[in-house]
């Protein structure tokens, strides 16, 4: 990948040709936060995910751009999640499971066997569906959890680091005077914006996101998603969802998967989110996004 | 075809003959069950009544503070006391790390295959009758020494602490939701650390509990000491190449005199021992209350 991320703070304009604000949803003003990472992409090539001999991702080619939101949608069992887990490896963690292809992030192929997938980790974050900040911790030990647990870091550190995680999330306000308490006292929301928190904490690059909102109320869901409308400004997001009208809401490209004959999920279209939705090129996402079958 | 109403029949509510009978039937069988309920209630009553009644007299100053004497001349149960309160913590330094780690690894590293079997050995190893781990341990602490000595009763306690403490601590660190640990993962923490400071912080009250639970069990064991730290006269603290006594072989060697006397410090040193593994699983349970995994 020869990705040079522009300078200065132009984040409305992306190289990889990704998108104009989808129709409703102005984009975030000119981030608030200090200047973070830069938001790399990633550029999957022939990606194949494997559970022992099942094949559940086939031959999956897409770049997603950096600093944009891009989503992933299709049935239920078209390898959604798998893919996204392929991208950060956590998809190996399971017994049997392997991977062909490539994922290259800033040039380096993340599969290269000279990877180190608990240093990719900390650049490519995840935030799981279900809310779940350790349960023995408390919310500034949560926050601080992947500092904290991967090296020396001084405890000034660590409150600058937790306050600005936290005001990233936009859970500080809520939180900020209960620091002490534990992360489970918190309704399921303000969970899953710790757990966001949380994976800013280690300043990451890429931050996975596997339906953040499908166990959420749809006062938290909003929450949820003008958050990431607000991240998108220094982060690259990549979203699974199974609501369309998130995906329309907050994504600026949107990828179509669907299972084949041979159960294995393919990528069937991978286009600008008003495209998919509007125009969609194949019949099958035509299908899908108008509620004719999935 | 239109639909039709359903005719509105009148199903049969009332009780038939039969069923009459059937609810005879089951009330005889609910009560049947109910007293084997009982019954297995019964015996742990009746030991902690009769252990009380009996012992609680013959638990005086003398038994706790006076060593062993010879026969008919008083004395107490000191030596048997201070035995245990070293036999058994030292086997627990054996037992813990052993078996905890196992635990970790069964639970958290192995394959299947080599989980299933390191389970399949540790179940068996609960079901070993404990008069066969004291002969075990006697062909290899003992034997070559010609001396019975303490260091082979707290490892004939240790063997017998191990399959219980790897057991409990696999099945709680499997109660550890996967999700937690995923979560670490994706922050970039490594596997070691992610066992360590989320998996066994999670589950630390049930390894607790399952560590306290083969404590108050290797208290109770008297068999494999007969064979190991056999028991003395003398109070033996801190040699471990030497004989020492403990409250399960004081109580079989006292019960076994024809001294009245000896008898009642038998029942006295009884009741000593059921109170403590009582407070100890008493301690355990409360902490049941406190809502951790396992805990």
């Amino acid at each position: 990948m020869i990705e040079t991320a522009p300078v200065g703070d132009t984040p409305m304009i992306d190289p990889a040709g990704a998108p104009h604000p989808p129709p409703g949803m102005p984009r975030a003003a000119a981030p608030a936060a200090p200047a973070a990472s830069p938001g790399a992409g990633l550029d999957v090539r022939g990606l194949n995910a494997y559970y022992g001999t099942f094949r559940a991702i086939r031959d999956v080619t897409l770049r997603i751009p950096e600093r944009a939101v891009t989503a992933i949608i299709g049935p239920s069992g078209c390898g959604k999640s798998t893919f996204l887990r392929s991208l950060n490896r956590m998809h190996e963690l399971a017994p049997d499971a392997r991977v062909t292809g490539s994922v290259e992030l800033l040039g380096v192929d993340v599969y290269d066997p000279a990877v180190d997938p608990v240093q990719l980790r900390r650049v490519v974050g995840m935030v799981f569906q279900r809310p779940n900040p350790f349960p023995t911790m408390s919310i500034f030990d949560n926050v601080a959890a992947g500092l904290r647990l991967t090296g020396h870091h001084s405890r000034q550190e660590l409150e600058a680091v937790v306050e600005q995680s936290l005001q990233r999330a936009a859970l500080w306000d809520e939180v900020k005077d209960k620091l002490k308490s534990n992360g489970t006292s918190l309704s399921g929301g303000q969970q899953q914006r710790l757990c966001i928190a949380r994976a800013l904490a280690v300043d990451p690059q890429v931050i996975l996101m596997d339906e953040p909102a499908s166990a959420l109320d749809p006062i938290a869901t909003l929450r949820i998603e003008e958050l990431i409308s607000e991240l998108r400004a220094n982060y690259t997001i990549v979203i699974v969802t199974h609501n369309m009208q998130q995906a329309s809401r907050i994504s600026d490209r949107t990828a179509f998967f669907t299972m084949g004959e041979d159960r294995a999920g393919y990528l069937v279209e991978f286009n600008d989110t008003v495209k998919v939705f509007t125009n969609p090129v194949h019949q099958l996402t035509e299908d899908y996004v108008s509620g004719r079958f999935g | 075809m239109a639909a039709t109403t359903r005719p509105l029949t009148m199903p049969g509510l009332y009780r038939s003959h039969v069923s009459r009978r059937r609810r005879g039937f089951d009330i005889g069988m609910r009560w049947l069950s109910f007293g084997a309920a009982v019954l297995c209630v019964v015996p742990l009553a009746a030991v902690l009544i009769f252990v009380t009644v009996n012992g609680a007299a013959a638990l005086n100053p003398d038994l706790i503070t006076k060593p062993t004497r010879a026969l008919g001349k008083g004395g107490g149960a000191l030596g048997a006391i201070l035995g245990t309160l070293q036999m058994v913590p030292v086997a627990a330094l054996i037992a813990i790390p052993v078996g905890v780690a196992g635990g970790i690894y069964v639970g958290e590293f192995a394959g299947r295959r080599s989980a299933r079997i390191v389970r399949f050995a540790a179940d068996v190893m609960v079901g070993v009758p404990s008069i066969l781990i004291g002969i075990f341990v006697f062909t290899f602490l003992v034997l070559p020494f010609k001396q019975y000595n303490a260091l082979a009763g707290s490892v004939a306690l240790a063997v017998i602490m191990i399959p219980v403490i790897l057991r409990t601590t696999e099945e709680i660190l499997q109660l550890v939701p996967g999700t937690l640990r995923e979560a670490s993962l994706a922050l970039g923490i490594p596997m070691w650390r992610t066992v360590w400071s989320v998996v066994i912080r999670t589950g630390v009250g049930g390894i607790l509990t399952g560590v306290m639970l083969a404590f108050a069990r290797a208290m109770g064991e008297t068999a494999p000491l007969l064979f190991t730290a056999l028991g003395s006269r003398l109070v033996n603290v801190g040699d471990f190449g030497k004989p020492m006594d403990s409250l399960p072989v004081f109580i079989y060697v006292n019960a076994r005199q024809p001294y009245e006397l000896l008898n009642q410090q038998a029942w006295g040193a009884a009741f000593l021992l059921l109170l403590i593994v009582l407070v100890i699983n008493v301690a355990v349970r409360a902490r049941t209350w406190g809502g951790r995994i396992g805990a």
